[in-house]
This record gives structure tokens, sequence and C-alpha cells, in this order.
């Protein structure tokens, strides 16, 4: 028997994806006993906003753990402000967190929340917009006094003046009862307040059917040195799960069961701990010892933060005086013979321009890792973007190719971490991995790889001399390259190979210093077509394609949930539209343009005003069309499918 | 004939095949040489467990910034101000490394000034030449940030106003455990320097006066000059009093915690100030780089500072240990796992 739907309390208003949910709301249960019976739902989209002191991103990440180890599918959105400590109760201080979870496969972190929980008013009025339509509202009542609903501009309470009318809205006195679940305890009351989030955590536990035990189990470990807020904690938890099940407010439960995945294990990862874990697997494959110089940036830091946790794998971190010293310490490390990286967002990568010029002319393997956020200068530091593929392509000066990849989804990024190490290593060059905080702090469930399976990437240095000299003497040419133009890696502590690099043009093979006209024409060629020469290492390019379709959407980086979902939701209305998504960027993947050029629409999806797009005119001589998007946030499906039919006139 | 490229113990071993550009008459000549003999007397010594492979030069842009060329070592001859980040990396990623890091007054003070900076405090296993000739060489003669006020060059024509860094103050200053000054007319005295630094474990820096004899000619005549030298010069010898002067008859007194120049027959020489170059208190080594404030006052030469303090690759390396210890060799397939995981059947 299928489960059935019964909508009561809560409403899902109209089904986002035909699928997303079935039944409706005329599946009212009446029934007490059978109101008990978690109702199966296919997918929700979970809101939880608050004061950045509420403790809001805490909770939709215990709330997403739960659900990934209940095996749902899931994706997320944090968005945090900028300051850590914007003033209190005001529109610039909320802070929130979506959760997408679903019995299937899904790639957004959802378009719409259907459902919202407020602790307080200007969570409400920064959020509401956002709220499908009917959906449901969960407010922190407490927090709805005449000074908090001023300070964000409430002129009257949106409780009662209408303003809620489409929605159902439950009021719950949240600060009140979680003192309540506290009196036992010797908390003083400001301390006891601020377990009200897991107050909330545990209603909503209660609404989707979550265990609590994983997260008592994880404030246990959390708080361990602090039995009281371990204790203060569960009560709120405990007392929200019972408020749920003991009220009539909350006519039901609901279930969302386990996606159906791959068998294997699963575990819900981030895209920057994948990305760290991608750099630590790529230092295992090529039997190197990692170093990673950095300059704290949001949102790139967690990277740095997360390999630091892992000195026993031969990790060594430097935290460097500025972005510069992280790069150029990067680079020695490399000269060196380490598997080196630099991570950072926009600005950094700005002031590491001039190292990594030199690190392609100096022909030494280095990764260097952008997570984008929003520009330019300071920009929204805390928001999603992905306006530096320019940037990473061409903000360098001279003639200077770089190769530059980028992820497509959080766990993606593990993968991409190892494939530019193996690029990096293999060529001897720098190359720019680009990820964005969207990927940097989203999640998803991600099927553990078997590190057996994961690719040898280990390069030979140098250790023996390469040519001779004009008597017969054998000699190391640092800069005599092998059949795919890689130049020898020799490192220091090599006997017989001593040899000085640098920034200064180099004689081909010898690596002296040269002034030659030729000489330099020579040999930007030969850095040119080593570059070029990837194109031939990397996987060609797929289309996900169905019969009949004449458009095709272009996408890279993290619009790829985006994408998948809009081509989902297109073909399910009837409207054939393929898609690629494009992980190398520079070099291309050599079937690229064939496949643009057998299209009638190429779209491309961007969250820039036009970057990809400029490369794939400039490069195919297509005439792509763009969408783009440059508000520090994910696109939603709906928008790439309303920007579609707008320009194209293809309907969906 | 034998070959005396294949013998550690002479100069030739330690040279390069590559021409030597400077101007001549350029005092990077003699420093140049300076480090080439000192190699082959190191060599002479099989404790000091020397070799090319493991020798590293890395410096940034300038004329001085060419060294590395010159020595056949391992080198890297980077951009403008930025060796001694790269060279911290290098160290870090490889402590078994014998490191110099070369650059001229512009690269270490002026664009490197805050990398400089920071490998002193963080003490690393690196040996920082300063080759300073009060002017930017290689860019053809702009003032520096050690050049007197009111300079005249073709961007200061009507002379420069901004005041000049002692660089010994400034690496005092930022806690170097290691600060020297030789010049580059006295092959014997820089050999002397850059050996007390070879052998300090930690990070040092060593300024070397050298005369641009292209845009700065002279620079330190008044000081260095044969003629000169015993007044102008003070040598600084560990336990010794300051002294100086063609008669030792001048020298160094702490004044209420300020080092003044005074006839040692006014206040006796048990007055006279002794040199103790491992006094824990870096206020002392500051006072006396502070006599050297300008290029007419009597300046002294030689190991200002030597004090032990952790160094930090070794640092970042033990804590590489002690992660190994308490959480045992890294394990791939462990890290995956350690974070909540659930299975699909
Ligand atoms: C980023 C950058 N800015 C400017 C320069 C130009 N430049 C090269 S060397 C130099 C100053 C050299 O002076 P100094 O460091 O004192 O070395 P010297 O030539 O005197 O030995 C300058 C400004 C450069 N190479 N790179
Ligand atoms: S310009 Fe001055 S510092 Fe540079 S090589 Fe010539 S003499 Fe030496
Ligand atoms: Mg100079």
């Amino acid at each position: 028997m299928g489960p059935r739907l019964r909508l009561g309390g809560i409403a899902h208003g109209p089904a986002l994806f035909s699928r997303h949910i079935f039944g409706n709301k005329g599946d009212q249960v009446t029934d007490t006993a059978d109101r008990l019976e978690a109702q199966g739902i296919h997918a929700v989209v979970i809101r939880f906003a608050g004061d950045s002191g509420d403790g809001m991103q805490l909770t939709g990440d215990r709330f997403t753990s739960a659900s990934a180890l209940a095996g749902n599918d899931l994706v997320t959105l944090p968005e945090f402000p900028a300051e850590i400590r914007a003033p209190q109760g005001t529109l610039a201080g909320v802070s929130a967190f979506q959760v997408h979870i679903s019995d299937h496969d899904i790639h957004t972190p959802g378009d719409e929340p259907d459902v919202l929980i407020a602790m307080n008013p200007a969570a409400l009025m920064s959020e509401l917009g956002r709220l499908k339509s009917g959906g449901t509202i969960i407010l922190n009542t407490d927090a709805f006094d005449e000074r908090n609903l001023e300070k964000c501009g409430y002129e009257a309470d949106p409780r009662t003046n209408g303003t809620l009318d489409d929605y159902i809205v439950h009021e719950v006195p949240m600060t009140k009862l979680t003192l309540e679940a506290v009196t036992d305890l010797d908390v003083k009351k400001r301390d006891a307040e601020r377990s009200k989030n897991f107050f909330a955590l545990g209603l909503i536990c209660w609404m989707y059917t979550r265990p609590l035990e994983p997260t008592i189990d994880w404030v246990e470990e959390k708080f361990a040195k602090n039995q009281t807020v371990v204790d203060a904690n569960v009560l709120a938890l405990k007392a929200g799960h019972a408020f749920g099940e003991t009220t009539e407010m909350f006519a039901d439960q609901f279930e969302i069961h386990s996606a159906p995945q791959d068998t294997g294990t699963y575990t819900n990862i981030t895209g920057n701990v994948a990305t760290a874990w991608g750099m630590i697997a790529a230092g295992q494959q090529a039997k190197l010892p990692i170093f990673l110089g950095s300059y704290p940036i949001t949102p790139a830091s967690d990277i740095l933060h997360e390999l630091a946790r892992h000195k026993n794998f031969g990790v060594r971190t430097f935290q460097a005086e500025d972005e510069i010293a992280a790069v150029g310490s990067a680079l020695g490390a490399a000269f060196g013979g380490a598997l080196a990286f630099t991570t950072t967002s926009g600005p950094g990568v700005a002031l590491k321009g001039e190292t990594i010029g030199l690190a392609t002319s100096m022909e030494l393997p280095m990764v260097i890792i952008d997570v984008q956020r929003g520009g330019p200068s300071t920009g929204l530091p805390t928001k999603t973007e992905a306006s530096d593929l320019m940037m990473a392509l061409y903000g360098r000066h001279g003639e200077s190719p770089t190769p530059v990849i980028a992820a497509y989804s959080p766990s993606n990024c593990f993968d991409m971490a190892i494939e530019a190490c193996r690029i990096a290593l293999k060529f001897r060059t720098p190359v720019i991995l680009l990820t964005d905080g969207y990927l940097a702090n989203g999640s998803e469930p991600w099927k553990l790889p078997d590190p057996a399976t994961l690719p040898d990437i280990s390069v030979e240095f140098a250790t023996e001399p390469n040519s001779t000299d004009a008597n017969g003497n054998p000699t190391f040419e640092p800069f005599k390259r092998d059949e795919i133009l890689a130049r020898p890696w020799a490192v220091p502590g090599t006997p017989g190979l001593e040899h000085r690099v640098g920034g200064l043009e180099k004689a081909d093979g010898s690596g002296n210093v040269s002034y030659d006209p030729e000489n330099h024409g020579l040999m930007t060629d030969l850095r040119q077509a080593k570059i070029d020469g990837i194109a031939e290492d990397i996987p060609l390019a797929e289309v996900d394609s169905v019969d009949g379709a004449k458009l095709c959407l272009v996408g890279w980086g993290s619009t790829w949930g985006s994408i998948v979902a809009a081509t989902q939701r297109m073909r399910e209305s009837g409207v054939p539209v393929d898609r690629v998504h494009l992980t190398h960027l520079n070099p291309l993947p050599p079937n690229l343009g064939d496949i643009l050029q057998s299209y009638e629409h190429v779209v491309v999806p961007e969250l820039n005003k036009g970057q990809l797009i400029k490369i794939l005119r400039a490069e195919y001589l297509v005439d792509a069309q763009g969408v783009n998007k440059v508000k520090g946030l994910p696109f939603t499906a709906g928008e790439i499918i309303d920007a579609i039919q707008t320009m194209t006139g293809v309907q969906a | 004939m034998t070959d005396v490229s294949l013998d550690p113990t002479q100069r030739a071993y330690w040279t390069s095949d590559q021409d030597v550009r400077w101007c001549p008459g350029c005092g990077d000549y003699g420093i140049l040489a300076a480090m080439q003999f000192l190699y082959a007397e190191l060599a002479e010594d099989p404790a000091t467990e020397v070799t090319k492979e493991n020798t590293v030069f890395v410096s940034g842009i300038g004329c001085a910034a060419r060294f590395p060329y010159y020595m056949d070592t391992y080198g890297m001859h980077s951009i403008h101000g930025r060796a001694p980040a790269i060279a911290t990396g290098l160290a870090v990623a490889r402590p078994d490394l014998d490191i110099w890091v070369v650059g001229g007054d512009g690269d270490m003070l002026s664009i490197g000034g805050n990398h400089l900076m920071h490998a002193l405090r963080r003490n690393v296993n690196l040996k920082i030449l300063l080759f300073n000739n009060q002017i930017y060489g290689l860019t053809k003669g702009q003032y520096s940030p050690t050049s007197e006020v009111g300079k005249v060059t073709k961007s200061t024509p009507m002379g420069s106003i901004d005041a000049p860094f002692n660089p010994l103050s400034v690496a005092i200053g930022a806690g170097a455990s290691f600060v020297a000054r030789t010049h580059d007319l006295d092959r014997k005295h820089m050999m002397a320097t850059f050996k007390a630094a070879h052998a300090h474990k930690g990070a040092s820096l060593i300024e070397i006066y050298q005369n641009c004899n292209v845009f700065n000619d002279g620079a330190f005549d008044a000081i260095n000059k044969r003629a000169a030298r015993a007044e102008m010069m003070i040598d600084l010898v560990d336990g010794e009093p300051i002294i100086f002067g063609a008669e030792d008859q001048r020298g160094v007194m702490m004044v209420d915690g300020v080092a003044k120049i005074v006839e040692v027959a006014d206040v006796g020489l048990d007055a006279i100030a002794v040199h103790d170059a491992k006094n824990p208190n870096s206020a002392v080594a500051f006072t006396i780089a502070q006599l050297a404030n300008d290029r007419q006052s009597p300046t002294p030469f030689g190991v200002f500072r030597q004090v032990e303090s952790p160094e930090y690759a070794e640092a970042v390396n033990n804590q590489l240990l002690a992660a190994n210890e308490q959480q045992g060799p890294g394990d791939l397939a462990a890290l995956l796992h350690s974070g909540a995981t659930w299975d699909v059947a």
C-alpha cells in the first residue's frame, strides 16, 4: 500500500513539481488515532529564519543531518549576514537556512519554501516573500513585541492585520515554553532562552518524524564541557517534540521516506569539507605531502579549518600574513616537491595574480581554489556568485594560459579537487579550481567513494641528468619537455640536478635567462600549446539529451542543480530540452563546438553578467543567449524556465 | 690538471656557469665572492654537511636578486618582495634544506616589508641577506626606503621627504632572533657574519652595506672606506666592551637605557657597555642599532643579536608528528566515514 497523504493543519500549497506531493487539501483527517500516523509526502522545503544570535544555522544543520540519516535526498542553502553581530532584531541580522528534503533525487534547495520557521518579526518580514502562497508559518510569538516589530519596520502586527491571511500560521510561544522546560535547571533566564532554537528543532523533528537521538548525541558531544547546556538544549528539544505531539495545533506529522539511492554508505557533505577531503585524497593518490598556504576569507576559510585538523595525513597548513604570502608559500612548497594549494575567494585571487603568473612561467604545479562570492570589492562576502570566471581565465599579466576547472555540486568538490591536482601535477602548471559560496556551505548526501577506486595521480620527480653538454658530460635541462610538453620537476635535494628558475624568460631547454626574441615567441607558444593540449586529457562534454531538442542549456559550476531541475520540468511539460554542464573551462572539451553548433538555441544560465557566454561566442561563433542573475542567490528552476520562455519563445 | 669544479672546498665548485651581469664595480660582486668562498670553507668541515643539492637561494627582484643565478645550487629568482614568503613555504615543506633569501632594500623593505617582518617574527629557518645600497638599482635610481631624507633622484627632483627605515631596528622590532650588519668591502667580515648566520637556528637578518656605483656611488664612503674605518666602524664582539677608534679611545655607554658614544678616557673602561648578543631583552640591541641612524655617525657592525627561540618549520613538523601520534596515521577511508553515515542496502 502506498503512503496515504492527509493534510490537516499543515498545508503544502500547490505542488512545485507535479510529483512534489500527492494528494491535496481535500484529504482531511479527523480521526485522532489516525492522526498520529505519519503521512507520506515526497518532498518539502523548510526555511529556518531568525536573528543571527538565534542559532538558525545550527538548527537547520541538525535537521539536515537527521534527514540525511533518514536516507532522504537533500540540498541545503544556508544564508547568513555578513556582520557577525548585526543589531539584534533587525533585518540586517536575519540568518536563514533552507533545506529541501525529498524521497527522490533532487538538485536544488527548492524554489519556494513550503514551511517557514520565523523566530522574530525581522525574520518574518525578510523571508515571507519567498514562502509559497498557502505555505505554513511557525512563529515564535514571544518575539513579537512592540520593540521587535518596530526594529524591523512593521507598523502593525502582521499576525493580526491580515498580512498572513494567505498562509497557515502557527503561533508558538517558544521562548516561554523553553523557559518552562528548563525551570528545574540552575540556569539564568537569558541563557535558558538561548535553547529556544532546540525547541523549534524538536517541533520540526516531530512534524517530519525525525528521531531526536542523533541530535541528542550531537548535543552531548558538542557541549560535553558544560552539562547544564547539554541538559537545557535536550530539554528544549524534547519539549518542542512533545509540543507537536500533544497540541491540537499541529494536526499532522509527515514522513518523507528515504530516497532510492544506489547501495553504499552515505554521508552528508558540504562543498568546503568535500574540497578539503579531496585535497587530502589527492595527496594520498599523488603520494606527496600537502602544503596549504592560506589567508582567512569568507567563504573559503572552512577549507583551511578542515585541513588544519588533519595534520596526521602529512598536511602542513600555513596561515600566512596575506594572500600574496599564502600563494607564495605554496609556490615555495611546490618548488620543494609538495602538493601545494592556496585557498581563497575573489579578493584573494586578485592579490595572488602575480604569483600565479610566476608559477605559470616557472611551470610548477600548484592548485588555487577560489570559493567565489559576490563582488566587486568586498561585495557580498557571505553570498554566492560565479563572477570570477574571467579573472580565473585571464586575470594575469602577459600571455599566461592557466587551466581552470569548476565544481558543480557540494560533493563534486571532492572529485574536482583531485582533478585539479591531477592536471597540475601531470602538466606542471598552476590550476585554478572554482567553487562558490553556495557549494561551499550547501550540503547534499554523498555516496562515499572507495579510496581504492580513486585515480592514481602520482608523478615522478626528475632524478637523472636529461642531456649532455658540448663535451659529452651529462647535464640537466630543466626546460626540456616531454611528449605532453611538461618539463621535469627536479626538487632541491636531488644531486646533480641543481638549477635556477625564475620569472625571467627562459631559454627553451636549458632554462637559462634569455632575452632572445625568437625564443620568447617560441616559449610563449610552447606554454600555450601545453595548456591547450590538456584538452586531449579531459573528459568529452556529455549531453543530457532527449529526442527532438532544439534548445541546449549550457552551464558551469553550481548552477548545475537549478539547470537539471529546469530541464526536467520542461521535459515533463512536454518540451524537449538538452543540457551540457562544463567542469573544464580552460581548456574546453574538444567536442563542445560541434555540440553547440547542432542546436537552434543555446542558452547559458550564469550567476554573473555573462562570462562563459562570451567565451562560447568567441570560441565557437554560436549565437548563445544568457540568463543572468547577480543577487547573491542561486537560480531557482522557475527563473531559468521563465527566462527561456521569454527569450526563445520555447514554451514550457 | 685537476678540475676544481669537482672539489667542494674550491670556490669554483659553488660557482654557476652563468655570466655575472652586475655593472662593473658593483658591490654585489664582493658579496657573491664572499658567499662562494664561505661555502668552500664550510665544505672543509664535514660537520656542516653543506651540499650543492641541499642549498637553495631564493630572491625577489632587483639587482641584488640576480644572486641565485650565480650560485651552483638550487635557486629561485621570484617576484618583487615576495622571497621571504616563498622561502617560508619552502622551509616549512622542506626543513632539511639550507635556505638563503636575497634581496635589496626596496625588495625587502618596500614591497616586501610585510613578508620580511613576518618571516622574522615566525623565526623561520632562513638566512636573509638585505643588500642595502639605499637606492633602487634595477629601476635606475629612484630613492628607496633606506635613502636619506633630501635624496635627489629622478623621482624626487626636489629631494625625498620621507624618513628612512633603519633595517636593523625593523628586524629587532619584529623579534628577529639573529641580526647582523656587514659590508661589501670586507670579505672576511662578510664570511664570518654569514657563517654565524649559517650556524644559527631560526631566521637571521643580515644587512649588507652595498655600494651601487652607478646610482648611489659612495653612499657608505664616510664609514667603510679604508681610511675612515677605524673611527667610523664600531666592531661588535660578543663579551667584549664596545670600543672603537684608532686608539680604542671611544666606546658605547648605556645612559638611561640609551646607547651613547663616549670618550673612554672620560668615563673609564668599566663604564663602557659590554656587548651581549644573547641578551634576551632586545632593547639593548635596538638602541645600539639606532646609533647608525645617519651615515655620518660611527656605525656598529657584527652580530647585534643572537638568541635562541623556537624555529617555525620545526614547530610545524612537530605538530605533524604529534597529530600522527594522537590520531594515528591518516586513513582516508576512516576520514570519509568520520561524519554521520548511513547505509543504503
Ligand atoms: C610588482 C613589481 N613592481 C615593480 C617592479 C620594478 N622593480 C624591480 S626592482 C625594483 C626595486 C629595486 O630596488 P632594490 O630592491 O633596492 O634592489 P637593487 O636593484 O637596488 O639591488 C623595482 C621597483 C617589479 N619588478 N615588480
Ligand atoms: S645598478 Fe647599482 S646595484 Fe645594480 S648592478 Fe649596477 S651598480 Fe650594482
Ligand atoms: Mg637597492
